[in-house]
Formats: C-alpha cells, structure tokens, sequence
C-alpha cells in the first residue's frame, strides 16, 4: 500500500500550489507559487506587490523633511536606520557636517534598533519552526528597547526621529541609564536565547543544511546583511564604507562560511552581541552640543544625483535622489535588501522539503512593506 | 545506523530539549521577574511617557487661550493633508484689520504622527499628548476641531 502511493507520487507530474498571500509564515502579503513533485520543491516563484503603496512616487510631491516619514513605512523594522539613509544623502548633497552628537545618538539608536530587529526576527523564526515559547521571550526583551525610544523620540515602532541635519528633539535625560540598564539585562539573557532554541535538537535537524547557498551564488543574486554574511561574503556597509560613528568604533564583521539556514540564524545572534559592544563603546561620551544644525524651513538640494549606502538591520539599503533644484526631489530610488534577498529564494529551495521553505524564507528575514514599497 | 548510535541520539535529543525546559521552569520560581500587565485594569494606573506621540492637541491655559495665530504653516508642512486651519478677518478695537483662526481641524485618521506640525509651528501651538485610546465607532469622530469653544489668541503671541 504505502509502495503505491510511494509510485504514485514519484510518477506525478509537478502540480503547483500558492503559499499565500496570507499565510503565518510568510511575514506578510507575499505569495509564493510554488511548483512540486511530491513534497520535493521544484520552483518557487514570488509573486509581490500585494502592498505596493507607490512610496517612491510619493516622495516625488513632498519635500525633503516630509519624505522622511514615508521611509519609516518601508522597513518598519529598522525604521531609524531608514530615516537616516535619506538624512545622510540629503546632508551630503548640502556638504552639511552635523554635530558630534547626533553621529553618536543616531549610531545608538541605529544599534538598538538593529537589537530590537533582530529580537523580533528570533521569535517569528523560531515560531515558524513551531517553537512558541521563543516568541514571549523576544518579545519580552524587545518591548524594553521600545521604552527606550518612546521616551526618547516619542514613538515605539515607528520613530521618525531623524530629520535632515540632526534630530527632531534631544534624548531624554534618562537615555543613558536606561540603555546601560538594558545592556546589563539583555547580556545576561541572551545566553538564554541559546539554551531555548540553538540547542534544541528539533531546530539543529530543521536548519543544518537546509536552504544551503555558495559564497559564489550569494555574490551572484547580491544577498546582502546576516544572509549574504551567512556565505562568507563580507558585505557589512558599516565597515566597507563607513558612515556615522562606525569608523571610529571597534565592532567584528561576523561571518559564517556554511551558507546554510542554521548560519544565518548564527550571524544574527552574534550580530545582537557585536551591536552591544558598539552601545558600549559610545554611551559614555556622547559629546554636549546641538541636536540639530539649523536649517532653512524649505530644503533645495542642488541639481545632480546623490547616493547613499546603509546597513539596515536586513541587508544594504541603498537611497539614490535625482534632483533637479527644486524642493522636490525629481525621483527617488531605494534599494531595498529584502526584495534582493527574496530572488535567491528559488535556488535555495531547490529539491528540499516543502516545510523547508518556511525555514528558509524565515531565514532570510522578509519586511514584505520594503519590498512592496 | 547503529543502535547505540540511535539511543544515543534519542538521550541527546531528550538533554537538549531539558535544557530548554530549563530555562522556562526557571521562571516558575522567579515570579518577580514576570512583565505581564493586565490593560485595560490597569488603566488608571498606567503612566505613557510624556514625549509619546498619542495624538496632536493645542494647549489651551486656565482663561480659555491658545497660542494658535492660524498662519497655516502647520498645514503647509503636512504630508498628508491632516490638518486644516480656517481663518477668518477680524477688526480689532483699534480698527486695524487682523487675522484669527476659526477653527483647526485635525483628522486623526490621516495622520501618520511625523511631528512636523509641533516641530515647525512658529508659536508653539500644537504638543502632543499621551493619549492612545482612539478607537471610536463612528469614522466622523476622527475630525476634531482642536480649538476650544469661545477660545481667543493668547496675549504677547503675534
């Protein structure tokens, strides 16, 4: 009996079956299509855009401080590390050097944001592998870091706390404390993170070897941030070219050489403990000063093309803007990390187990609204 | 595979997932450590941090003023087209003819709390509060007019 089903199966043609646009372990309104011989993946198609919101349109009727709202709506996840892609681009086509201390509490806030990302990350995957508890305890540790930035910049997820040539307001006079509180929390319970899922046979078996990419075909689809890095290939922008404060801090880029679903997952953890030693080295001598260099109310950027790369909490985030003089920008282009990700998702897939796909897809970390745009 | 291999297997399986076991029963003994808080019986308990962007309010003082001089800027700074100031022409004692706002309308629901309208108004009219219950049942409840009734321009704000 089990034999000829067995036959039947092997002798099926592929049939082809949607994952999604709503489902759990997608993260989002991504649908995959995908094609199967059994429960062996032959091919898997994306198809996106189920939230396509024309963001980069927009930004072509709104001036430079408006656009700044829109980016926090890309990535929600690292959405100061957005903010401060557009600030950064805006403030190199003005020549404009902003205070010493917005360079220090912008990378702060950047690093705990990229925490806080992660954190996130680690509940949702380890819930997609069927592991719930780790979804109260991320959870738990992440809400900490949003009290951070409540009380700072008044908003949890969504900060919009950078503007062009600094910050919206001041940090908070408790900041400093409550970040090093955090950090003296967050090195104790990490460990735990470890205990609960790294170790668990269930989840070594699910991810060792699964969703397996060469340092080469990384390079070649232009996997980038912890999956890129899960390869061997050193991509981390804040070493290549650094920007803010990362030029003057002592930080390893962490690499894994497997290029399987279990290193990415490794790459994050040692990522959260890399983005610790980085607060360390800052939070002490953040420098008196301006939070903001003044501005004019209406900001023209000269004719011309102007780039900027980031290291958002997923991978390369690239802000290109046209300008043609006016307070507008002309046309506004990001390259988001996750829509890049998503195109190696095929040759990662290939001839592994349907229930696979949603380790891998977890793995690489997927923010459908970036992708979409 | 052998079988002392797969009973080995089996024993490692079974440590790694009483470690795991470990760390949430630890926290049976540890119930202070425990973060959960019950909403919404805890309400009138429940302190927002001040700088928390709830919703935008114009601050008015004890005789009924606000700093509002109805300029508009905050409507020309707004992505989104939340806000709305209408103004009307007054005559003052003096006869000189002045500007004052009628009402500002503030839509709620279209607004994506970026903070340009606090951080660009000229007189500080507008704040945000810490307010976050907005749910309502009605869509029409959304607009709010965020000048009070019979409220005049404080004095020494041009």
């Amino acid at each position: 009996m089990v034999e000829e089903v067995q036959n039947k199966i092997d002798t099926e043609e592929e049939y082809t079956i949607n994952m999604g646009p709503q489902h759990p372990s997608t993260h989002g309104v991504l649908r995959f299509v995908v094609s199967l011989k059994g429960e062996i993946v032959k091919n898997v198609q994306p198809h996106c855009g189920y939230i396509h919101r024309g963001i980069e349109r927009m930004c072509e009727k709104l001036t430079y401080q408006q656009i700044i709202h829109l980016t926090d709506r890309m990535d929600y996840l690292s959405a100061h590390i957005n903010n401060a892609a557009v600030c950064l681009t805006v403030e190199s086509a003005l020549d404009i050097e902003v205070p010493e201390r917005v360079k220090y509490i912008r990378t702060i806030i950047e690093e705990l944001n990229r925490i806080a990302s992660h954190q996130l990350w680690w509940c949702a995957f380890g819930m997609d592998l069927g592991g719930l508890t780790c979804f109260f305890y991320g959870l738990r540790d992440r809400e900490k870091i949003l009290d951070i930035f409540e009380e700072s910049t008044g908003g949890r997820l969504i900060q919009s706390y950078n503007c062009p040539g600094g910050l919206m307001n001041d940090i908070h006079p408790n900041f400093q404390q409550k970040v090093k509180d955090f950090i003296k929390y967050f090195r104790k319970v990490l460990p735990e993170y470890d205990q609960l899922l790294t170790g668990n046979v269930i989840f070594q078996e699910r991810t060792k070897k699964v969703g397996y990419i060469s340092k080469e075909e990384a390079i070649n689809y232009g996997l980038t941030g912890p999956s890129g890095r899960g390869s061997g290939f050193a991509c981390d922008v804040r070493k290549r070219a650094p920007y803010h404060m990362y030029d003057k801090v002592n930080f390893k880029e962490i690499l894994y050489t497997e290029g399987d679903t279990l290193a990415r997952y490794k790459v994050r953890i040692d990522e959260m403990w890399e983005s610790m030693n980085i607060i360390e080295q800052l939070i002490d001598n953040i420098p008196e000063g301006d939070f903001a260099v003044k501005m004019k109310p209406i900001i023209k950027l000269p004719e011309g093309e102007f780039f900027q790369r980031v290291e958002s909490a997923r991978g390369e985030l690239d802000v290109f803007i046209v300008s043609d003089g006016n307070k507008n920008p002309y046309r506004v282009k990001f390259r988001s990390p996750n829509l890049v990700n998503l195109s190696a998702i095929n040759i990662m897939s290939k001839d592994q187990k349907i229930a696979d796909l949603v380790a891998i897809s977890g793995s690489l970390d997927l923010v459908i609204p970036c992708m979409d745009r | 595979m052998n079988v002392i291999g797969y009973i080995s297997s089996i024993f490692k399986g079974v440590i790694s997932l009483l470690k795991g076991m470990k760390v949430t029963g630890s926290y049976f003994f540890r119930p202070w450590t425990v973060v959960t808080q019950k909403y919404p019986e805890n309400r009138k308990t429940l302190v927002m941090y001040e700088r928390m962007k709830g919703e935008i309010v114009m601050p008015h003082n004890a005789n009924n003023e606000h700093k509002c001089t109805g300029c508009g800027i905050c409507e020309i700074n707004c992505p989104n087209g939340t806000i709305e100031v209408i103004s009307k022409q007054i005559q003052t004692e003096e006869g000189k003819k002045k500007r004052i706002i009628d009402k500002h309308i503030y839509r709620i629901g279209m607004c994506t709390f970026c903070g340009l309208c606090v951080k660009t108004c000229p007189s500080n009219a507008l704040a945000f509060a810490p307010n976050f219950e907005h749910a309502v049942f009605n869509r029409a409840k959304l607009t709010k007019v965020l000048n009070q009734e019979g409220s005049v321009l404080e004095k020494g704000v041009e």
